[in-house]
């Protein structure tokens, strides 16, 4: 479950993300954050992985204060969760199997299970065969997949998206948002940011509308 | 918590890849290694000269000593019992009596005077008794005391104590003891800072490898692990290198030390490091290594965060 109470974001320069936001995601739901380039939606997912602290209010994760939550604690908070992002964020001079390995072997997890879950998850995004190829070896909707293979990995509780589909078509779009939907009726709670409205349109789920800080709806 | 054979095998994954990363980029880690080396080498130099030094003039421990001539004529059995009470004193390590026969027969052995003191009806030597003071003990007030305490005695004629030369060595080894600390911690600074840097510039040009680790909730020890790794090896690498920096220079000057001490006609063979002051040097190195990349690494880590 997540939950932000009145959470207001105000960064260094002054400039004020988010005002006293307030939204709840229920466990196991899929949520789309939608609303144009700078409404806030950033910020929202920023806090949820706590890549930022809220100025005011409180942002509960999985049960947890991320606003109490001390600086040496943050490294195990982020292994429960799953992050994919738009520009993928992956090791460009490591294989394939080395990116998805990467959040099991930051949690000392065994060889013999890192192997098995890291073909898992390869396997759920069609890209098994491409384990040993560098990410600059593969389209930009294969590098992608890479990503959410990476956020999944771990069997996080939480998984969050920050315009996943930016770079992709499309049909490639429709492929990863199918791919999100499979982990949500697995159990994951799904929070995907975009601003591309026909893909929420498309896919009937609940949506929350941030403009200017505020959730509108 | 992780299990004994995962953490093994997460530190020795870390170790081979920062060996990796150091075998791939030759000549900056030559380079690198080629510094700490020289300032390895330098005071493990300097510590050689100070070891030599010492060997080439003798043990200073028996340099030290006081002579007491007895008068001439003393009975013997006068000679020994200031030698026992010599030897009850706490200064004192050790007491030899040397008789007066025994003195001559010396003399006529090694002076090359043998015929001339076949013509002397008496022996004109005295009984002598020399006394070695306790290492600790080498201080001028120690020696002055001695020397009040034989010249106070009636049987006997003169005192000499005669460690001047010996102090005045001891003081220039000890002078170039404190040479030997001061450059070897300037140096240990210096090497420091030497890797501290080098961390500093691999950890600049992995930033993203290093955000995208933390993203994914890796630890400040995750991270740091291979760093440190690095700057362990690179020591290691010049402690070694440093060993063989100064086995050239061994080898170098050994054969004019030879001929010089040879002209003087002395038989003086320049030593190297022993297996433990080798091992020292590489365990130094390594350290040295370890905790400069430990600075480097905590100081520039901690200012990494996952690129929102």
């Amino acid at each position: 479950m997540i939950q932000f109470d009145r959470v207001t974001k105000r960064y260094p320069n002054g400039r004020e993300a988010l005002r006293e936001v307030s939204l709840r995601v229920e466990p196991g739901e899929f949520v789309f954050l939608t609303g144009r380039s700078g409404a806030g939606k950033s910020s929202i997912l920023k806090l949820i992985a706590l890549l930022e602290r809220p100025t005011r209010g409180t942002v509960v994760v999985n049960g947890q204060d991320t606003g109490s939550l001390p600086a040496r604690a943050v490294p195990a908070y982020r292994r429960r969760l799953g992050v994919v992002f738009q520009d993928h964020q992956l090791l460009m001079d490591r294989p394939v199997y080395d990116n998805v390995a990467l959040p099991l072997m930051v949690a000392d997890s065994p060889l013999r299970d890192i192997d098995k879950r890291v073909r898992a998850a390869l396997d759920q995004v069609g890209l098994l065969e491409q384990e040993r190829a560098l990410p600059s070896e593969l389209s930009v909707g294969e590098q992608q997949r890479v990503g959410i293979a990476r956020a999944v990995v771990g069997k996080p509780a939480v998984l969050i998206a920050d315009e996943p589909t930016g770079n992709l078509d499309h049909a490639l779009a429709l492929d990863v948002m199918r791919l999100f939907r499979r982990f949500q009726e697995v159990g994951v709670t799904v929070v995907v940011a975009t601003h591309d409205q026909s893909l929420v349109d498309g896919f009937g789920q609940r949506s929350i509308h941030v403009d200017g800080g505020k959730v509108t709806a | 918590m992780s299990s004994p054979v995962t953490w093994v095998t997460r530190h020795l994954h870390s170790m081979f890849a920062a060996l990796g990363r150091l075998l791939r980029r030759p000549l900056s880690t030559l380079l690198t290694t080629l510094v700490i080396a020289v300032a390895l080498s330098l005071p493990a130099g300097l510590w050689l000269v100070v070891k030599n030094a010492r060997a080439a003039t003798g043990d200073l421990a028996t340099a030290v000593q006081v002579t007491a001539y007895m008068k001439v004529g003393t009975p013997i059995a006068r000679a020994d019992q200031l030698a026992r009470q010599l030897r009850e004193r706490p200064e004192v390590a050790s007491v030899r009596v040397i008789p007066a026969e025994q003195a001559l027969k010396e003399f006529r052995e090694y002076s090359g005077f043998g015929s001339a003191l076949d013509a002397l009806t008496d022996n004109p030597l005295p009984h002598a008794l020399v006394v070695q003071p306790r290492v600790e003990q080498h201080d001028g007030g120690t020696i002055e005391a001695l020397r009040a305490f034989l010249i106070a005695a009636p049987d006997v004629d003169i005192v000499q104590a005669d460690a001047e030369w010996a102090r005045r060595l001891a003081a220039l080894l000890d002078v170039l003891r404190t040479l030997f600390l001061a450059a070897a911690g300037l140096l240990a600074v210096g090497v420091l800072a030497v890797i501290g840097n080098t961390i500093r510039l691999e950890i600049g040009a992995r930033r993203e490898e290093i955000e995208v680790t933390k993203l994914v909730g890796g630890s400040d020890a995750f991270v740091r692990r291979p760093f440190l790794y690095a700057g362990l090896f690179q020591g290691l690498f010049g402690g070694l290198l440093a060993l063989g920096l100064v086995a050239l220079v061994i080898g170098a000057v050994e054969a004019p030390i030879a001929r010089l001490t040879a002209l003087y006609g002395g038989r003086f063979r320049l030593g190297g490091l022993s297996l433990e002051e080798a091992g020292m040097v590489l365990l130094v190195g390594a350290l040295l290594g370890l905790v400069g990349a430990w600075i480097g690494a905590a100081r520039h880590l901690s200012r990494i965060e996952p690129r929102p």
